[in-house]
């Protein structure tokens, strides 16, 4: 049979039905943890702590006291891109999703997933959506409230600013953004769980790589998340000194083209993840 | 089905842990019924278990359940309840959501899931405790939570792995009552204890386990037979044991015919039991001992166990 006959004869057999039941019911246990579970609250801390800053900004200048509009965008898009980006985004999707398998092995539960009549890939899928959905909440909101606390304090120019200016489109592309950074470091960190037991060694490999990603040949580039979010951000900050690591984009690739490359790159994790998990055997004494 | 679809098959399985072995060359075909894995600690009774519901991987040869095999999951967990050894438990679940969360991820709705969870729920007795949380459960109630949650979707195999561990007398009683009437209903119930006097009462056939290597396997007392290297024992308990026992000793086949401790009876050890069976025919016929029973001593799970794999008795090890 050939590669296209098998693939039509896969999706024509396929339990999409089921599959689907066992994703939701994955997600209703999976997001119970994720979002109420004691571990998180560094998390939202994380998330949060700018919202306090910008929120701080935003009483002691009202009105636009002491700041104007455009150095406050300036300031935004360097939040975002230095803090939610590089810290906030990455280390939370590492803590999220780094516990979705391993957090079952420390607690001797992943056997009840492997016993029930689903299959790995199914599990792993399910669990992917479970981190991205309680990631997104947290920095999508996160995001939104600094956005918000950002331009609300201007008053009538701020909100001229938002609605007539622009502002909301750099708002859909901050929240996208955020949305492909869980999807990128998410897909990563559920990779790197099911391979190395301590997340914190490969996750200083990944932070390295991401930060440094700019000096390595062109095609090593298109390996990192970040190689693709750069150039999605809807303001660019100054590219000068040390912070040209950060900013400076080689080879830049269109939008349409960089969102499609980030998401075959995911894909392409996920694949190895419930390949990975297929040969998964329980042995909580090893580990 | 098909017969060789309606057992579980091990073939040549070996299974290391690095170079540690679990179980080595396992050929095993078990019809349905009470199966009992009997081993001392470390025999390998767990890795077997793990390697029949697909938990771990044999590092060589083949395994399938009624003609499935793990590869399918879909299908073979359909057939398949395990009550594994872990004491875990999703976290600030109550019992009641615990089963209805394992029946969910099986693609049931909410009212299918409910249902099934307190079929299973009562049936193991756990009406009243189901609604609070498992985190304040005794050891004895997990145990039975976990029970009812390997039953609850209806299994045709049901893997128990020390499923007598914590429960009180009353409890074991209900659950080998259970067990024997899941063995009756045709189900594959694989049990391995450490209480062998309990299992040994609804085994239908037993595998002896030590080291890794599967000791013996079968009906027990068809296992019991091919002990050679220690003669059955029977108690016959008649009206003249003396005069029984004389008339027995002066056979070959008999080793040792002592008066049992009551004075009632005469404990036999035979190296050849279908010949003592004729010999005793023959002896009733010929003279009149009143002879009140006839019961082996030794054909039960806790004599094998010793005489094959040595160590503990009284009833556990």
């Amino acid at each position: 049979m050939s590669p296209l006959a098998s693939a039509r004869k896969f999706f024509q057999e396929a339990s999409w039905q089921l599959w689907f039941t066992q994703v939701m019911a994955i997600l209703r246990i999976e997001l119970k943890k994720s979002l109420w579970m004691r571990r998180s609250i560094w998390i939202y801390l994380l998330a949060f702590g700018p919202v306090l800053v910008i929120g701080g900004h935003a009483l002691e200048s009202r009105m636009g006291r002491n700041c104007n509009l455009t150095e406050d965008t300036q300031v935004l898009a360097g939040i975002f891109q230095l803090f939610y980006l590089r810290l906030g985004i990455f280390f939370g999707c590492m803590g999220l999703f780094t516990w979705l398998f391993r957090g079952e092995i420390v607690e001797k539960s992943l056997h009840y997933y492997f016993l029930a009549p689903m299959r790995r890939e199914v599990l792993t899928i399910g669990k992917f959506l479970a981190g991205l959905i309680a990631a997104v909440l947290t920095f999508g909101t996160s995001v939104l409230l600094s956005f918000t606390l950002m331009y609300a304090h201007f008053g009538a120019p701020g909100s001229a600013f938002v609605f007539d200016g622009g502002g909301l489109g750099h708002l859909f592309q901050y929240l996208g953004v955020t949305l492909l950074a869980c999807v990128g470091y998410g897909s990563i960190f559920l990779a790197l769980s099911l391979v190395i037991k301590n997340p914190i060694i490969p996750g200083i490999a990944v932070l390295l790589w991401e930060t440094f990603h700019a000096v390595l040949p062109s095609l090593l580039q298109k390996l990192s998340v970040m190689f693709y979010l750069k150039q999605l951000c809807p303001v660019s900050i100054p590219s000068e000194g040390l912070l040209a690591l950060f900013t400076v984009v080689a080879e830049p690739v269109p939008a349409w083209l960089a969102v499609p490359g980030l998401l075959c790159l995911c894909s392409a994790i996920l694949v190895y993840a419930c390949l990975r998990m297929r040969r998964t055997e329980i042995s909580y004494l090893a580990d | 089905m098909t017969e060789s679809n309606n057992r579980i098959v091990f073939e040549n399985v070996s299974k290391f842990y690095g170079e540690v072995l679990g179980v080595n060359r396992v050929n095993l075909s078990l019809p349905p019924g009470v199966t009992s894995l009997v081993g001392p600690n470390g025999s390998g009774k767990t890795t077997l278990m793990n390697l029949m519901t697909g938990l771990i991987r044999p590092t060589q040869g083949s395994i399938t359940v009624l003609g499935l095999t793990s590869d399918d999951p879909e299908e073979f967990f359909r057939h398949v309840g395990y009550c594994t050894q872990f004491d875990s438990f999703p976290k600030g679940a109550t019992g009641h959501e615990f089963i209805c969360q394992s029946l969910r991820l099986r693609g049931l709705n909410e009212a299918e899931a409910g249902k099934l969870a307190w079929e299973a729920i009562e049936r193991l007795g756990m009406g009243d405790a189901a609604r609070r949380r498992v985190a304040g459960y005794s050891k004895g109630m997990r145990q039975r939570i976990r029970l009812a949650q390997a039953i609850a979707h209806h299994p045709t195999v049901l893997v128990l792995d020390e499923p007598l561990n914590g429960l009180d007398p009353m409890a074991r009683a209900e659950t080998i009552a259970l067990f024997e009437a899941l063995g009756k209903q045709g189900l594959h119930v694989i049990v391995s204890s450490h209480v062998l006097h309990e299992v040994d009462k609804i085994s239908d056939q037993v595998v002896l386990m030590s080291y890794g290597y599967v000791v013996a396997e079968g009906q027990i007392h068809g296992v019991r037979s091919e002990v050679k290297e220690h003669p059955m024992q029977i108690l016959v308990r008649c009206g003249n044991p003396s005069g029984m026992a004389s008339r027995l000793f002066s056979q070959d086949h008999v080793v040792e015919a002592k008066l049992n401790q009551d004075g009632k009876g005469v404990l036999v050890r035979t190296r050849d039991a279908d010949q003592f069976y004729l010999l005793l025919n023959r002896i009733m016929v010929e003279e009149d001992f009143s002879l009140e029973a006839v019961t082996p001593a030794d054909d039960d799970v806790n004599s094998l166990y010793q005489y094959l794999i040595g160590g503990a008795a009284g009833g556990t090890v």
